[in-house]
C-alpha cells in the first residue's frame, strides 16, 4: 500500500509542485520556443516526454553496468540515441508537425530536464520508480508547454488547438518572441501565487488539527 | 557584404537568445550580476565559435561521406562534451588567469542548447566554413550583448518595488519580453 502512495506522489508531483517549467525553470528553451500554438506544445511535450521515459527506464536498467567515471557521457548517448529516434519517427509520420517544431526537436538532446532527472534520480532508483518519475516529469512538462501555447495561441490569434474561437485578430505580440517571455512571466507567477496559497492553507489545517 | 549581413543578423536581428530563444537558461541563470554575466558571454564564444568549427568538419568530412547523417545529433553533442572538457584542459594549462576568469562557465556550456543549436543552424542554412564560423562567433556576440544587457537591467531592478508573486523570475521574463521587443525593433533593417 505504501509503495503505491509513493508512486502516485512521485507521478503527481511533476504537474505543479515540482513542474520542470514553472516551478524548477528548467527546459525553458523549447518551452518558449515552440509554443506558439497549444498543438505545438502538446507535441514538444509528448516528444520529451517519450525521450524523458525511454531514457530514464534504459539508465535504471544499466545503471550498474556503467563506471563511475563515464556515467554523464554514457547517459548523454543514450538520450540521444532515443532523441534520433523520436527526430526520424516524427519526420516520417507527421511531417508538418515536425518542421513546425525543427532545430526544437535535436535540441532536446540538452534539455536540462532530461539529463536532470537521469543523473538525480533513474541512476539511484528502481526500474518501475523511474518510468513512473519520467512520466510525472515529462506529463508535467506537456502540461505546461501545453498551458503556455494555449494561453498564447488564444491572446495571439484568438484561437485553441487551431480552432478558431472568437473573430477578429488577436495581440500579434503574444505569438512573436517577446509575448513568449512575457506570458511565461505572468504563468510562473501565477503558480506561485498557488504555491503560496496552498503553504498557507496547509499550515492553517495543521493548526486545527 | 554577405559577412556583414550576416553579422548583423545574427547579433540584433536573429538574436539567439531574444529571437531563436536559445541558451534561455544561462540567461536567466547567471544574470544576476554583469560580471557573471561576462564571464559566462566569454566562455560562449569562445566554445561556440571553436565547435561550430568543429561540427562542421566532422558533418562535411565524416558524415556525409560516410552516408550516416543520421547520427548527427549523436555524433555532434559528443564532440561539443569533449571539446568543452579539452578547452578545459587545455585553457588551465596555457592561461591560467583565463581559466580562472571562464573556469566555473565551461562545465556549464554542455548543456547549453545555443552551441548545438548553432551547430546544427549553419547545416540548415548550408553555410561554407568561413560564413559558418563568421555566425557563430556573431551568433556567440548576440548571447553575450542580450546577457549582459540583461543582467544590467535585472541589478537596477533589485531596489524596485514589486508584487510579492512577481518577484524574481517571473519580473526578469517580464523584463526578457520588453528587451526582445526593442530587439524586434531590427527586424527589416537587412
Amino acid at each position: 500500500m505504501k509503495k503505491q502512495i509513493d508512486n502516485r506522489e512521485n507521478f503527481l508531483k511533476g504537474f505543479i509542485r515540482e513542474n520542470p517549467v514553472f516551478s524548477l525553470l528548467l527546459g525553458l528553451c523549447p518551452a518558449l520556443g515552440v509554443t506558439t500554438t497549444a498543438i505545438n506544445g502538446l507535441g514538444m511535450g509528448l516528444a520529451t516526454t517519450f525521450v524523458l521515459l525511454m531514457s530514464n527506464v534504459v539508465i535504471a536498467l544499466i545503471k550498474n553496468l556503467i563506471p563511475d567515471k563515464v556515467r554523464i557521457p554514457s547517459f548523454i548517448v543514450i538520450i540521444a540515441s532515443f532523441v534520433t529516434i523520436v527526430d526520424l519517427v516524427m519526420a516520417g509520420y507527421l511531417p508538418a508537425l515536425h518542421a513546425q517544431l525543427g532545430l526544437f526537436i535535436p535540441l532536446i538532446v540538452v534539455n536540462c530536464i532530461v539529463l536532470g532527472r537521469a543523473e538525480a534520480f533513474a541512476s539511484k532508483n528502481k526500474v518501475l520508480a523511474s518510468a513512473v518519475d519520467a512520466l510525472g516529469m515529462g506529463f508535467g512538462f506537456a502540461f505546461a508547454l501545453t498551458l503556455l501555447g494555449a494561453v498564447r495561441e488564444l491572446l495571439g490569434s484568438l484561437s485553441l488547438f487551431g480552432v478558431k474561437l472568437i473573430p477578429g485578430d488577436g495581440l500579434l505580440v503574444f505569438v512573436l518572441a517577446p509575448g513568449a517571455f512575457i506570458a511565461l512571466g505572468f504563468l510562473v507567477a501565477l503558480v506561485n501565487w498557488y504555491k503560496r496559497e496552498e503553504e498557507k492553507k496547509g499550515k492553517s489545517k495543521k493548526v486545527a488539527a | 557584404m554577405e559577412y556583414f549581413i550576416i553579422i548583423i543578423s545574427a547579433i540584433f536581428i536573429n538574436n539567439i537568445i531574444l529571437s531563436q530563444f536559445l541558451g534561455i537558461c544561462p540567461f536567466l541563470g547567471v544574470s544576476g550580476k554583469s560580471s557573471t554575466a561576462l564571464g559566462m558571454s566569454g566562455a560562449v564564444m569562445f566554445v561556440m565559435t571553436i565547435a561550430t568549427l568543429v561540427t562542421y568538419l566532422i558533418q562535411h568530412f565524416v558524415l556525409e561521406p560516410f552516408g550516416i547523417t543520421f547520427l548527427q545529433t549523436v555524433a555532434y553533442i559528443l564532440v561539443i562534451a569533449s571539446l568543452v572538457q579539452m578547452v578545459e584542459i587545455i585553457l588551465k594549462k596555457v592561461s591560467p588567469a583565463m581559466y580562472q576568469a571562464l573556469g566555473v562557465f565551461l562545465p556549464l556550456i554542455t548543456t547549453n542548447c545555443a552551441i548545438l543549436g548553432v551547430a546544427l543552424l549553419v547545416i540548415q542554412k548550408d553555410f561554407n566554413l568561413i560564413e559558418s564560423v563568421v555566425f557563430a562567433a556573431a551568433s556567440a556576440f548576440g548571447f553575450g550583448l542580450a546577457i549582459v544587457l540583461f543582467a544590467g537591467l535585472r541589478e537596477r531592478m533589485e531596489f524596485s518595488e514589486l508584487p510579492e508573486g512577481m518577484k524574481g523570475v517571473p519580473a526578469a521574463l517580464v523584463v526578457a519580453g520588453i528587451l526582445s521587443m526593442a530587439f524586434m525593433g531590427f527586424a527589416g533593417m537587412v
